[in-house]
């Protein structure tokens, strides 16, 4: 999959291209960040609110040799995949009955539509009240914000599956499970993918306000954790964990996906 | 097997009247060409026949068996491919042999594949085929079936005319193999006279039989023979007539192959 564009279209050598292409992604962060650390060491500005790498290295190694690091990720990674697990699942079923069935989606579509106009951070108090305010409370906010655009993906891309293609699962006489199983499911799959990347998108976003309201570990505490103290470095460190956290999942949902899409015709795929 | 076509009238929910009255018997083994203008309900009556759509009035048989949903026996190839773009091209052709034993699957598929000449592409994705070869292998999709009865919605339309010549060369060596009845609907009036032993030309709204020719031509057919000439001069008559034309030169046409422009 890493196999470069032809040489023609990117002017360059295709193993040159290979390495250029990120090392030109990563300039410009990099690039800050060496002058920031020049101009705090340099003196031009004591880098107390906007901590230079160093510092912020520094914290994450003692965070981690404190095994508080650890903790913290483990304990949010822990709350995304329960989360994600149960809103996918929740997400995919009701998504593929309402997109199957007209008369559930007549049914079920317009009070799903209701419930995701409302934000869901707005759900919090009730879920604390009504499961309290530990681990299943936390949970099940994540698991809300994952399940709409999986029901949303999932029930669209029914929806929109070729009409001829089905007409080929009928003159095959195929029952009803076995055109979701053989024509329905991996016509769906490409759109089913990007819809469970979009949520996992959204649970990373959402166990952060699930944490915000009260968590004794995970990486949201730690946020919370550095602002009370004025510890910008550790709220620094928290964000990029989170941002190597979100990146390295995404990666591994397309990667897990990607044998099974070698078949796309697409604009941008690579063969 | 006999295929009868019975009083068949179709008229969709918007009150558009696409067939009526059409009546047809179709003997086993018979190779059916089902020629009109456009708009004359040709799809519409392959679509009632395969059991895709149901008439509203009159019906549908094979040997008495009345059609009322797709039916095991008849099998049909669309204008397009319609290949599932996720299984590689010997997945596309067992399609419908999922309920077989693997080894009589897999034999079954690489014979029909390599009857079509395909045998090389078992492997490959249906992004990689040309037309010509991805109708190839929707006709050896369909074929594999063993059918008493092939549905071909202008099969070749969308392929240019070398490709289509060819095909049509090639479905009659199918054919061959276990002669199942063939009904072809098509726009090419050549290809009604190289594929078929009996004409109908349909007349438009509603669509109705307006001629039935016997093309008693001793097969493989020269595209370029006296008679060969002559059936069709009669077949383009007739569509004219269908049409409310006295037999004036039909432009539609001029662009088939070059034998078609020899007699005008």
């Amino acid at each position: 999959m890493t196999v470069a564009e032809p040489a023609a279209l990117t002017g360059e050598r295709p193993s040159l291209a290979r390495f250029a292409r990120p090392a030109l992604g990563l300039a410009l962060p990099v690039g800050l960040a060496i002058a920031w650390e020049i101009a705090v060491r340099m003196g031009f500005s004591d880098g107390r609110l906007v901590p230079p790498p160093s510092r912020i290295y520094q914290e994450f190694a003692e965070l981690a040799a404190a095994g508080e690091l650890q903790r913290h990720v483990i304990a949010t990674v822990l709350r995304v995949v329960v989360g994600f697990g149960l809103g996918t699942a929740a997400g995919t079923l009701l998504g593929a009955i309402a997109g199957y069935s007209t008369i559930v989606r007549r049914l079920v579509d317009p009070s799903l539509q209701g419930l995701r106009a409302v934000p869901s951070i707005a759900w919090i108090p009730l879920f604390i009240l009504w499961l309290g305010i530990f681990e299943t409370s936390k949970v099940a906010l994540i698991a809300v914000g994952v399940f709409f655009p999986i029901y949303l993906g999932v029930m669209g891309a029914i929806l929109s599956v070729d009409r001829k293609i089905v007409e080929v699962g009928r003159v095959f006489r195929l029952s009803g499970a076995q055109m979701v199983r053989r024509i329905l499911l991996p016509a769906v799959l490409p759109a089913y993918v990007i819809a469970l990347r979009a949520g996992l998108g959204l649970g990373w976003m959402f166990v952060i306000a699930a944490e915000f309201m009260g968590a004794s570990e995970g990486l949201g505490y730690l946020l919370i954790d550095g602002q009370q103290l004025g510890k910008p470095a550790e709220i620094v460190a928290a964000i990029l964990a989170f941002a190597v956290l979100g990146k390295a999942t995404d990666w591994l949902l397309s990667a897990a996906a990607a044998p099974f899409l070698r078949w796309e015709d697409r604009y941008g795929a690579k063969s | 097997m006999t295929l009868n076509i019975s009083h068949v009238g179709k008229t969709y929910a918007n009150l558009v009247r696409a067939l009526d009255g059409i009546s047809l018997d179709v003997a086993p083994g018979e190779i059916v060409a089902v020629v009109g203008g456009s708009g004359c309900g040709k799809s519409t009556l392959l679509r009632l026949v395969s059991g895709l759509d149901n008439p509203t009035q009159g019906n549908v048989a094979l040997d008495g068996d009345q059609i009322v949903s797709p039916h095991e026996k008849i099998g049909i190839v669309f204008q397009e491919p319609r290949l599932l773009p996720w299984l590689t091209v010997a997945d596309n052709v067992g399609f419908g042999l999922a309920d077989r034993p693997k080894a009589e699957r897999a034999e079954r598929v690489a014979r029909q594949l390599d009857r079509v000449g395909l045998a090389d592409k078992a492997n490959v994705w249906p992004r990689e085929l040309s037309g010509g070869q991805a109708q190839r292998v929707a006709i050896a999709r369909a074929l594999i079936m063993r059918p008493e009865v092939l549905l071909l919605d202008e099969p070749f339309s969308a392929l240019d005319a070398f490709t289509r010549v060819d095909l049509q060369d090639h479905l009659l060596d199918l054919w061959a193999d276990g002669k199942p009845t063939l009904v072809v609907v098509t726009h090419d009036v050549d290809e009604a006279i190289v594929l078929a032993d009996r004409v109908v030309v349909m007349r438009p709204q509603p669509g109705r039989v307006f001629a039935e020719i016997e093309i008693d031509l001793a097969r493989p057919r020269d595209r370029q023979s006296a008679a060969y000439d002559f059936a069709k001069r009669r077949v383009m008559a007739a569509l004219d007539r269908s049409l409310d034309r006295k037999a004036t030169i039909d432009d539609r046409e001029t662009k088939s192959d070059a034998g078609s422009a020899l007699w005008w």
